[in-house]
């Protein structure tokens, strides 16, 4: 039997000892405090860009162009929702407080993805996002579903599973116009034309410019560096979007034989620092609308308590009673 | 550029590493609901199994969440919700030989028996 660890040096020994063997990190072990700051700080982003992820897509519900894409894309947008709870449920195993972190989110002091700074202005915009950014999203998510912690690594594999339709909802659409009018297809080609770099910009920043990926890599929660994942979006997508019928805008786009991968143009950088810092076309609408929905809602909060309060108080309703 | 330095460690891409501290915070708002932890039975014959968790003002409303939840692709057929401060957890604490009465007894499984293998049906 393996002695358990007794002294602070065998906190740690045992804590590396089992990232080493490949197993789960569980929310009552000890971890170093670097690791449970990353890891809220990690989910909580996450958990932050879900329900953000909401509103591009969500504005659409209204206008959706027939009943079966609208049942489509409010049970997406239901998930979306969905995955934010299981991971604010995830970051909580770990002591944060899940108003806390929402205070964090409308008051601009915690990010999410920049993704979702970016407007939806036609229908076509709904199929893109499905294939693109969900597309690069579970890019991202299949490899944290081994993440070290035990919580985060089991939400991953409920999202990914739910991801899968996202995607595939998405590209069903696209098909779709692509089969329809001129109109329709410069409408798709046009959502590809805006969509694609920031996409591609998902992925963080070059390998180099990325310091904090060694650290996050040794904790085993993350799993492939930035250049990775963006390089295996690129080689997914390229044929996609070839049987899809549209032009990925960018010129320096060619396959490489000696690589055995798609070469690919320079990403933008000064664009997303600026998205990131909250210049992007929706940064402030998005924060704005959510701080509404929290602050329209308190009194729904406070009045199920209240009502809780009243039943449990009364004697007929007592737990036991029956 | 700034020096301010970017993650996509997480699900949907690049986050800056700098935001506001994330440290565990116990304090909690008046107005918070309770959390709930959630268990699902996937399917007949199966145990009900840890899932999740949730907040709910009552047990009631925790129910209905947690069936939006996490069942919304027909993953279970049962739900229990229990309060989270109702839970009574073992702990991984150093001093704590909890599971030490289980390491020693290894004549406690089959396979600490030596049975000759022409012995059949054992």
């Amino acid at each position: 039997m393996t002695a358990l660890p007794e002294t602070m040096g065998e906190f740690e020994t045992y804590f590396d000892e089992t990232i080493e063997r490949g197993r789960r990190i569980e929310p009552r072990d000890w971890m170093p405090d670097a690791y449970r700051a990353t890891m809220i700080r990690q989910i909580a982003q996450h958990a932050h860009s879900e329900i953000i992820g909401m509103q591009p897509e969500g504005n659409w519900i209204t206008r959706a162009p027939s009943l079966r894409r609208k049942a489509i894309l409010i049970a997406k947008v239901q998930d979306e929702a969905g995955h934010g709870m299981y991971l604010y449920s995830a970051a909580e195993t770990l002591g944060a407080d899940r108003a806390d972190l929402t205070g964090k989110l409308v008051s601009g002091r915690q990010k999410y993805s920049s993704i979702f700074n970016y407007p939806t202005l036609t229908y076509a915009d709904v199929g893109v996002i499905g294939w693109l950014v969900d597309g690069a999203a579970i890019c991202n998510q299949v490899p944290l579903c081994r993440s070290s912690y035990g919580p985060y690594g089991r939400a991953m594999i409920r999202i990914c599973k739910e991801e899968s339709f996202h995607q595939r909802q998405g590209y069903e659409l696209l098909m779709t116009m692509m089969r329809g009018s001129k109109a329709q297809r410069e409408m798709v080609q046009d959502a590809t034309n805006r969509f694609w770099w920031p996409s591609l910009m998902m992925f963080g920043p070059p390998d180099a410019q990325s310091p904090n990926t060694a650290q996050s890599m040794a904790w085993g929660v993350k799993r492939h560096t930035n250049d990775e994942l963006r390089q295996r979006f690129v080689d997914m997508t390229v044929p996609q979007a070839d049987k899809l019928g549209v032009i990925l805008p960018d010129k320096d786009l060619a396959w490489n034989a000696e690589r055995g991968h798609y070469d690919f143009g320079p990403v933008d950088w000064t664009e997303f620092m600026a998205v990131v810092k909250g210049n992007g076309p929706c940064n402030a609408q998005r924060v704005a609308r959510r701080k509404a929905a929290h602050d329209d809602g308190a009194w729904v909060r406070e009045a199920a308590l209240a009502h809780a309060a009243k039943h449990a108080a009364s004697p007929k309703n007592r737990k036991d009673a029956g | 550029m700034t020096k301010e330095t970017f993650t996509a460690e997480g699900g949907h891409g690049a986050v800056p590493v700098s935001d506001a501290p994330v440290e565990p915070a116990a304090a909690s708002v008046r107005s918070d609901w309770p959390l709930y932890e959630v268990f699902l039975r996937g399917k007949r014959g199966l145990n009900h199994v840890h899932v999740g968790s949730l907040h709910a003002a009552d047990p009631q409303m925790a129910l209905h969440h947690a069936r939006d939840l996490y069942t919304r692709r027909n993953e279970g057929v049962s739900i229990w919700v229990v309060a989270a401060t109702d839970i009574t957890a073992s702990s991984p604490d150093e001093k704590d030989p909890f599971f030490a009465p289980a390491g020693d007894k290894v004549y406690r499984h089959p396979t600490f028996y030596e049975i000759p293998d022409d012995v059949p049906h054992i």
